[in-house]
């Protein structure tokens, strides 16, 4: 069998919308890439994006960053591949992208073949999946029941290569897939053109993140790898960046509990074998890195349903001898709301204050809550089941805070420096993370068909 | 007597998932990462006292030679983004690593 050529990849930013450097772009441009991929999403930033339907990425941001790709894409003929789109890669986040794609084509003239892969799940599926075993709990996380199903607002599968495989085949010159397991965009085409899978996955591994994974590291700025059949480089396309063994190994530890381990659709990634080596003094290769399929095919679910409404007010305090007695303040001040509002015992709401400068960023881990400080900063959250009642309990506890009386008080005038007028901020529904789990699937593509049709089409 | 701040160029943290909080601390060199490793200078009952967790909640810890890195895993105090959360991307829980020292020093 004739030896594949060196295939290109190239990664223009860690996430769409995050930016790169025109330079960076067109220096991988100059070493011309056979597919531009990027990663668009990350559950990262929290349940809400997912839950809501927003991208937490911004629209302007993120059209500037695709209109440089497809431009470069149809006027070279290569594949230009967008994973997990508008942050989230559920139903809407997909729309999203998807107008901002048809609005750049119409603007430049861009003409092709563009395939959109919603990775949505249907509820129905998941009950029956769920009561036949196939939705399996990820430890520490518990096994998911009905109820979780039933209240999630949207519920995304972690796609694997498969469904954008299918895309490529049936000619695809753009494709902008929902929630996708990071590396898929970047392997798509080569395990398409028969590369191994695992160096394929594991390239991919480092290029969703680009330049993150060089010296010094940047979340937006571009990095492209050459993939052969043993092995890939990778090189950043700004002179101010390089790759180092150092650089490239230690991004194979972020974000996992496991570096030589890393599950993902259909298998894992084994890396007990991988080597990493300098071959100049910019550019590392990877070699060695393996897939091993798993018995059944697993993808990851994400879904967020809301668990309430918010309210906060921000302030602060200076005094020490308020500052000494926070906590007994704080017992105080929740009892008397809870006092005022019983319904807050039935759990209806939860009241809660931070204080920076004491626990504020490590919580319950914080080993130095002992250690006062010459001020404090307070965020006192009220979170309810609508958002009249988060209102209520955040006003009345900011009241209460403000002029609650303990054993030696000196500034009887107020205890709190308040930085805004008005003090409190409604926040809208607050969301948690309803599933996220794996489900157990027969077939890797048919649950994810792509839809056809022409960049220049109206939407 | 030797910090694990002054011989480590990263030392950080980072969500797992929403369910786990994952330690990194990358050596200089592989000297350093060989006598961390030697001395068992990261290990569970370290990082449970630490972060005030039980050691049932130190879910694992992984020596990763091609970055002369070790990793420490412990579940998080709440899955990311609950009501009560007070670090979503788990970016900032590093700090207690930093009052390492080799030879279990006094500080």
């Amino acid at each position: 069998m004739p030896a594949l050529p060196p295939i290109r990849i190239l990664s223009p930013t860690a996430i769409l919308g995050y930016g790169f450097p025109a330079a960076s772009f067109e220096a991988g441009l100059a070493l011309n890439p056979d597919v531009i991929a990027v990663d668009a999403g990350s559950s990262d930033p929290g349940p809400y994006y997912l839950g809501a339907g927003v991208s937490f990425t911004d629209r302007t941001a993120v059209k500037r960053d695709l209109r440089h790709m497809l431009i470069a894409g149809r006027a070279r003929g290569i594949p230009v591949l967008v994973g997990s789109a508008g942050g989230a890669g559920a139903r809407p986040h997909l729309d999203w992208t998807v107008d901002i794609v048809r609005e750049i084509a119409r603007e430049e003239g861009l003409a092709g073949r563009l395939a959109v892969i919603p990775s949505d799940m249907d509820k129905s599926t998941l009950m029956a999946g769920l009561a036949a075993g196939d939705l399996i709990a990820l430890p520490p996380g518990e096994a998911a029941t009905p109820e979780d199903i039933a209240q999630s607002t949207y519920i995304v599968a972690q796609i694997g290569e498969e469904p954008l495989i299918a895309a490529l085949q049936a000619g695809a010159d753009v494709v902008i897939a929902g929630r996708c397991y990071d590396p898929s965009v970047f392997a798509a085409v080569p395990i398409l053109r028969g590369y191994p899978r695992g160096l394929a996955l594991h390239m991919g591994k480092i290029l969703e993140c680009a330049a993150i994974a060089s010296l010094p590291g940047s979340g937006s700025d571009c990095m492209l790898a050459t993939l052969d059949e043993t092995g890939f480089v990778l090189e950043t396309l700004n002179p101010a960046r390089i790759c180092t063994v150092t650089s490239v190994a230690a991004h194979t530890l972020y974000e996992k509990s496991d570096p030589y381990h890393l599950p993902g659709p259909g298998g894992a990634l084994n890396l007990r074998a991988t080597g990493f080596e300098q071959i100049d003094p910019a550019r590392v290769r990877v070699t060695g890195s393996v897939f091993e399929p798993s018995d059944g095919y697993f993808v990851k679910l994400e879904a967020a349903r809301i668990v309430g409404y918010r309210t906060v007010s921000i302030a602060g305090a200076r005094a020490p001898d308020f500052i000494a007695k926070l906590d007994e303040i704080i017992a105080g001040v929740r009892a008397r709301v809870f006092d005022n509002f019983p319904e807050m015992q039935a759990g209806n709401a939860t009241l809660i204050f931070r204080i920076y400068g004491r626990d504020g960023v490590m919580g319950a881990l914080e080993p130095e809550r002992g250690a006062l400080p010459h001020e404090v900063g307070i965020v006192i959250e009220a979170v309810a089941d609508s958002q009249d009642r988060a209102n209520t309990i955040c006003s009345f506890a900011r009241s209460t805070m403000l002029h609650f009386g303990y054993p030696g008080r000196v500034s009887t005038a107020g205890n709190l420096a308040f930085p805004y007028s008005p003090s409190d901020f409604k926040a809208g529904a607050v969301y948690g993370f309803s599933l996220y789990h794996l489900l157990r699937v027969t077939d890797p593509v048919a649950p994810f068909p792509f839809v056809m049709s022409n960049l220049e089409d109206p939407a | 007597m030797t910090r694990l701040v002054d011989v480590a160029s990263v030392i950080r943290s980072k969500n797992a998932g929403p369910y786990e909080l994952t330690l990194d601390v990358i050596f200089k060199d592989r000297a350093w990462y060989d006598r961390a490793l030697r001395e068992d200078l990261i290990n569970p009952a370290l990082i449970a006292r630490l972060y005030g967790v039980p050691l049932h909640d130190v879910l694992g810890i992984v020596a990763f030679e091609p970055a002369n890195a070790i990793k420490a895993t412990i579940k998080r105090p709440m899955v990311s983004g609950a009501i009560g959360e007070t670090d979503v991307y788990g970016a900032q829980q590093h700090a207690p690593l930093l009052t390492l020292r080799f030879g279990n020093d006094p500080e």
